[in-house]
Order: C-alpha cells, then sequence, then structure tokens
C-alpha cells in the first residue's frame, strides 16, 4: 500500500518542507504518492514529479481549492487516504491545521510532528517542549502523520520521474471563506530552511534595533528569528517567533542575541548544530545550551561581530 | 450564543520536567500543575465575548482525573458560568477528547467552541481539528483575532508567511494562539464565588465513547544532552572559533 504525502505549496512552488517530509516516508519504505491540491498547479506538480523517490503525483486542480482550508482539502485527502498505509504533511501550520480533522474522519490517532522513523508503525517524537522523546506505536490501520522538518534531510528536488494523474473531488466550500493573507515579505532565507539564524530577544530593547541583527544576518546570507518576548513587545512580527509554539528550526549555527533561553524558546532551536549566545547575563539559560557564549553588551558586541565577520567576507 | 471552553490541566509551563528513570513517562508526582496557558487565553477570549454581549453563558469542560476539579473552579473563577467535569483516570488521546466533547457539545449545543492549540505536556495540537471534523464544522485554528458577526466568525490566524483572514459559518471550533489576548488573573472573591458555581460531573460510559488508545508509548527517553559549551573573551575569538573549529562561517 502507497504512502499519501500531502505537498504544501506556496506561490507556484513546492515547500521545502515537502521534501523533508517526502524523506520521512521513504524512510517508512513504500510507494511514494504525492498529492497537490489547489487551483493553477501544473508548475508544482512537475516539480513533484521531479522529486527523487516519487512514484506518482496526484493532480488535483479545482478552483474549489484556491485557498487551501481544512473544511474543502479534507474530503479529497480522506478519499485518496483509505487505500493508503500512511498518510504524511509538513508538520508547519498547513499540516497541522489538515490532517487531525482528516485523522478523524478516518477514526484514527494521529500522531504528531515525528522527528525519527523507527519502523513502518514505530515513531519518535519530542514531547514537554522537547524535554522528552517519546517513542511510539500506532496500532491503526491507517498511520496518520505529522513530520517535523528538522528531523529528516530533505530528498533531491531533481531525479525523479514520476507519472502525474489527475484526479479530481468536489470541494465543500459552504463552511468556511477566505477574506485575506498578509504575508511578511522578506529577501533573507526563510527560517526552517535557513542554514544561519540570527535571532533577538528582549534585550534588544526596540524594533528600531532589529537592522543591527538583519546587517549580520545578510552578510552570514542568515535567516532572521525572534523569541516570544520580542515578538510579543512588537519588535517583530509573530512569524518571526522560533520556539515550542513558533518555529522549530535547527540550522548550522544559531546566534541568540539578547535571549535568556527560556524552556518554550530552547524547544525551538537547540537541535541546532552550533549554538552562540550573546547576552550581558552571565547566568542566563542559553549558556547552558550554547557552544559559545559571549557575555557582554549586546550593542556593543554584535557591530564588532558583524565588522569581524565582514572582513572575514571581504 | 452559548460558548463551549475545552480546558487541560497539565504540568505547569515553567516546571522543567524530569524523565522517569524506568522510562515510561515523566515524572508528575510533586509537580506543580496548572491550567495549559492556551487553555487559559480560550477562557479570557470566551469571557471577553461575554463582557461584550456576544456571549450569554459560558461552558467549560475537562476530562481528566478527579484533580481536574480544581482547574475547572479555576475557569469558573476566571468568569465561566458552570463546568462539566468527565472523569478519566487514565490517559486520553486527542482523538477520545474530541469523541468526548462532540458528546458534549451534542447535549449542550453551543455555538462555538473554544480551545487552545496545543497543550503543552504532549504538544499535539490535535484536538480542536478532530472535534470540527468529527462535528463536521468549520475551524478556525491558531487564532490571533476573533470577530464574531452575526450568524458568522471572522478569524485571523498565524500561519507561518504571517496572517491569515476566514470567515466562517457558526457554529464553529476555534482554537487560540498565544497572541490573541492577555488572560487575567482571578480575583479573590472571584475565586471565592466559584466555589457555588455549579459543577456537574459526568463519566466517559454516559457520554458513550470507546477511549481505549490506539497510540502505545514504548518509552520516553531524556533528549541527548548538549557538550557542554565554552565562553569566549572577545569577538574575535568567537569568528576565529566559529571559522576555524566549529567550520560554520
Amino acid at each position: 500500500m502507497a504512502i499519501l504525502v500531502i505537498a504544501e505549496h506556496a506561490k507556484g512552488k513546492l515547500a521545502g518542507s515537502t521534501l523533508n517530509t517526502i524523506a520521512a516516508a521513504a524512510k517508512i519504505g513504500g510507494d511514494i504518492h504525492v498529492l497537490v491540491a489547489g487551483h493553477g498547479i501544473d508548475t508544482v506538480a512537475n516539480e513533484a514529479a521531479h522529486v527523487a523517490g516519487v512514484a506518482k503525483v496526484l493532480k488535483l486542480d479545482d478552483a474549489g481549492l484556491a485557498h487551501l482550508t481544512a473544511e474543502n482539502l479534507t474530503p479529497a485527502v480522506l478519499a485518496q487516504a483509505k487505500t493508503c498505509s500512511h498518510v504524511l504533511a509538513p508538520a508547519t501550520t498547513f499540516g497541522k491545521n489538515l490532517l487531525p480533522r482528516v485523522a478523524a474522519l478516518l477514526d484514527v490517532q494521529m500522531v504528531s510532528e515525528i522527528t525519527g522513523v523507527v519502523s513502518a508503525d514505530t515513531f519518535q517524537r519530542p514531547i514537554y517542549a522537547g524535554n522528552a522523546i517519546a517513542t511510539v506505536q500506532s496500532t491503526d490501520a491507517i498511520k496518520v502523520i505529522t513530520v517535523r522538518s528538522t528531523g529528516f534531510d530533505a530528498v533531491a528536488a531533481t531525479g525523479g520521474n514520476a507519472a502525474v494523474e489527475a484526479i479530481s473531488a468536489s470541494a465543500d466550500n459552504s463552511l468556511s471563506s477566505f477574506v485575506g493573507q498578509e504575508l511578511t515579505v522578506s529577501a533573507r532565507p526563510e527560517l526552517t530552511a535557513a542554514k544561519v539564524i540570527v535571532s533577538g530577544g528582549r534585550g534588544m530593547q526596540s524594533g528600531d534595533n532589529f537592522p543591527m541583527l538583519e546587517k549580520l544576518a545578510d552578510l552570514l546570507g542568515a535567516g532572521v528569528g525572534a523569541s516570544r518576548a520580542a515578538v510579543d513587545a512588537g519588535f517583530v512580527p509573530n512569524d518571526y517567533q522560533v520556539g515550542q509554539t513558533g518555529k522549530i528550526v535547527a540550522p548550522q549555527l544559531y546566534i541568540a542575541v539578547g535571549i535568556s533561553g527560556a524552556i518554550q524558546h530552547l524547544a525551538g532551536m537547540k537541535d541546532s548544530k552550533v549554538i552562540v549566545a550573546i547576552n550581558k547575563d552571565e547566568e542566563a539559560p542559553i549558556f547552558s545550551v550554547a557552544d559559545y557564549g559571549l557575555v557582554g553588551d549586546l550593542f556593543q558586541l554584535v557591530p564588532e561581530l558583524t565588522a569581524e565577520v565582514a572582513k572575514l567576507k571581504g | 450564543m452559548k460558548i463551549l471552553v475545552a480546558i487541560k490541566r497539565v504540568i505547569d509551563a515553567n516546571v522543567k520536567v524530569r524523565v522517569k528513570a524506568d522510562g515510561t513517562g515523566v515524572e508528575t508526582a510533586n509537580v506543580k500543575m496548572a491550567m495549559n496557558p492556551f487553555c487559559e487565553i480560550a477562557v479570557e477570549e470566551a469571557v471577553r465575548l461575554k463582557e461584550k454581549g456576544v456571549a450569554t453563558e459560558i461552558v467549560v469542560v475537562s476530562a481528566g482525573p478527579t484533580q481536574t476539579q480544581e482547574t475547572l473552579r479555576t475557569a469558573l473563577a476566571l468568569g465561566a458560568d458552570r463546568a462539566i467535569h468527565v472523569e478519566e483516570a487514565a490517559e486520553l488521546e486527542p482523538l477520545a477528547i474530541a469523541k468526548l466533547l462532540k458528546a458534549v457539545v451534542e447535549r449542550e449545543q453551543p455555538q462555538v467552541v473554544l480551545l487552545g492549540k496545543q497543550s503543552v505536556d504532549a504538544d499535539n495540537n490535535q484536538t480542536g481539528q478532530m472535534l470540527a471534523g468529527l462535528l463536521g464544522w468549520p475551524q478556525g485554528t491558531f487564532l490571533s483575532k476573533v470577530g464574531v458577526n452575526g450568524g458568522e466568525v471572522e478569524v485571523v490566524r498565524e500561519i507561518d508567511g504571517g496572517l491569515e483572514t476566514l470567515k466562517l459559518k457558526l457554529p464553529a471550533v476555534l482554537t487560540t494562539d498565544l497572541r490573541l489576548n492577555e488572560p487575567r488573573f482571578a480575583s479573590l472573591p472571584n475565586i471565592m464565588k466559584a466555589k457555588q458555581k455549579p459543577l456537574a460531573k459526568l463519566t466517559v460510559a454516559e457520554l458513550g465513547v470507546n477511549v481505549a488508545p490506539r497510540v502505545k508509548t514504548l518509552k520516553v527517553e531524556a533528549p541527548a544532552g548538549r557538550k557542554a559549551g565554552i565562553k569566549v573573551g572577545s569577538v574575535q575569538e568567537l569568528v576565529d572559533k566559529l571559522r576555524n573549529e566549529a567550520k560554520v562561517i
């Protein structure tokens, strides 16, 4: 039986998280079918067909699916899921919104945010803000799972040559309607996929000081993140938030500036390869997870660091 | 309009949990418990809707062991009108909770069910979506704004790239994000008054739901610890370490 992966896409492009989800599917083992649903999605479907390891792409193009609300996408996913052994989606706001609704209607207890595959029915997932790792075994006939991107290396976006099959399904638009979106525009890499992240906390004192971090980020080709304190104080928009309730990241290098390191923040970044903390409080909990700590005034140290990095990058 | 708010009792979010040595779970004996932070936000939103004259009655519900009643009393002290306790000592999975809530919804007939977007213990982020699916109702998840308008509710959702606004037909299931509101504290007089408010008890059997777990927890372990880092004395030293030791820039 096939593994169904629900593709996430936006602006005519396959989301990076879909590639990590396909990697998890490959670890489970079986034919991987990717469902691309939406409106005007030929490019995305073709992109999905070229992803390494994909056996088939199911293309569901319908004007009623222009906005992928859970209400109108669920019937289509249900129809496909019934013949599959596993249904996977990335643990992004898209996947988290959709999949539990699908699972309930399949009468299945879903498994959220897996970070490891032990076998076809046994998975690892973090609980208690990442302070414990549970190994869980699903006894349901169909396994419905969201995949934490940072737990799996993305599969290659090219090299595959899957067939694209057009399918149809009724989209029920009577329950909810789309009004609008307000997306944060940024030229920097997407946080969850960035190799380097520079993050600011309450210690930044004001949103006006964030350009200081942006300058450093641009030199490093980094994404800019924030703690909840910085978001709540209005320094930056909330989709910058790294933590248990924000984005989970695991870059090569995470630079935490003026962030104390609360449990909820650590939950979102402690799997980073190298962590640097810049904080004036040498007792701050962030230093307990930092590989390199620098104690001092960030307003002096960050510009110094930026200048040093600028020298390196020539 | 009647609002049903589902809440959960969890280990206090500020407690650093310890994994049990036998790998069966985390230590919950003698650990401070509290209302799940996202549930507090759900209660607060319901109370605000009542203060605006949108809601007429707030019923708060929780499934769990006897001590769950303390959490329900907290919600009553914050402004809920009455409480329903579904007593069950065993740990419940989101699907089971969603089915229990569906049975309560069928009895109570609320127009809105408010829940937190996730509990900070199991971190599932499933129950609200499952309940909406079982009821065939629309769902507004991860909300930072709720505006009830006649037979509709306009909601602003926090999504990965920013914000999204949807209109949902009532009745609907809504789940709260952290930025929806700032929960109030219960005053002492309100805590005293809450003791007099009605708290009904129901059992899983009365609601006719099979709550047998579907997912077995084989083991729970502490995450791999990070090796101790070092403090560097200067920016130059930091850059040197990042370049030549860690090789990340």
